[in-house]
């Protein structure tokens, strides 16, 4: 099998999931985006693994224990990824990343109006946990 | 099988009888496979139904599992099917459900910047593989022979030469799972049962109240300040 093949897919599914972080708005849906990242990366190491096997007679087989390795730290990262979306959601009640912009420096004025006048009781809360 | 082999030798002496005008049936499964997975994947990164997104990406998770069966490491696939699609994916689902995502179209899925994003995806892309295809363009996999990821190589090149980072990441997974439960427990003790739960009911009601930063004791129980004091 040409190297091509493999390596032009997981070109094309990392650009996908690179487009998905940048354009989506719910975290959830940015962190299905990452997971396309992370296999591609997976797909890239699969492949190169098999090729050097037998190209290189390497026999330590790294490509494909980092594999294992790289599945075993997403899924970790997925379970703390959401665990950290669940308690924004239930602090803010809301999982849109466009409005989570507290420490941002440019952007008080013109987008978070709406939202910080409405809760300000909240945010001390926030703060106060933040802190604690 | 013998002409497999020789044909194999030959590929590897002079390359000649490869080429991508005469594709072997593998790399014809594989073009294929890979299309119906690149799809799916836009479909998960552009649908405006959220729940569809998630059922999209099983699609092409096991799309990429049945790639790496094609690449003959089939210990990996199964744990992307075992792990991806069956762990992943209904994490992302519950996650779904529990911050209640529209079932229906939901039109603001897509950010305002999308425009860019897409400008910033097309050119990475374009450069991605402009890149692999010029690096690799006389390079081929030779998957004849025995199966380079196997259970039994996988199995013992992970426990002869990758022992001590196994041992690591299972530390690791530890700690994820511990994070994950502190995070998800506190805020629902505190915003659950107040009475039950004193210390983040004083610690809420005087922060707003004297609007005083708390100081590294108020961790503690007032009993125990108290007693300290």
């Amino acid at each position: 099998m040409h190297l091509a093949y493999p390596a032009v897919l997981a070109a094309l599914l990392f650009c996908t999931g690179l487009y998905g972080v940048l354009a989506r708005r719910n975290a959830i849906l940015v962190l299905m985006s990452v997971e396309l990242m992370l296999n591609a990366v997976n797909l890239n190491l699969v492949a190169f693994d098999v090729w050097l096997s037998r190209a290189a007679e390497e026999t330590l087989h790294s490509g494909q224990a980092l594999t294992l390795f790289t599945i075993a730290i997403a899924a970790a990262e997925i379970g703390i990824g959401l665990a950290i979306v669940l308690a924004v959601h239930r602090n803010r009640g809301t999982s849109d990343i466009d409005r989570l912009r507290d420490t941002a420096e440019g952007h008080e004025s013109p987008t978070a109006d709406g939202h910080d006048n409405d809760a300000p009781t909240i945010d001390g809360t926030e703060k106060a946990e933040a802190t604690a | 099988m013998t002409l497999a082999s020789a044909a194999a030798t030959a590929s590897l002496a002079a390359s000649g009888p490869h080429g991508f005008l005469s594709p072997t049936g593998v790399e014809i499964a594989f073009l294929l496979v890979g299309l119906a997975t690149f799809g799916a994947a836009l479909v998960t990164v552009t649908t405006r139904q959220l729940v569809h997104a998630a059922l999209w990406l099983v699609v092409t998770l096991g799309g990429l599992a049945v790639e790496y069966l094609l690449l003959t490491a089939e210990f990996i696939a199964w744990v992307q099917v075992l792990i991806y699609v069956g762990s992943v994916v209904v994490l992302l689902l519950f996650g779904l459900m529990l911050t209640r995502a529209p079932i229906g179209r939901s039109p603001d899925a897509d950010s305002g910047n999308r425009w860019a994003a897409l400008t910033v995806a097309v050119a990475a892309a374009a450069a991605l593989v402009w890149v692999v295809v010029d690096a690799f363009r006389a390079t081929w996999i030779d998957l004849d022979g025995p199966a380079a990821g196997s259970t039994e190589v996988t199995g013992a090149s992970l426990f002869q030469n990758w022992v001590l980072p196994f041992e690591a990441l299972s530390v690791l997974l530890l700690a994820a799972l511990v994070g994950a439960i502190v995070l998800s427990r506190k805020a629902k003790a505190e915003s659950s049962s107040p009475p039950m739960n004193a210390r983040g009911a004083t610690q809420s009601s005087r922060s707003v109240t004297e609007s005083s930063p708390p100081g590294p004791d108020t961790r503690q129980d007032p009993a125990e300040q108290e007693g300290a004091r």
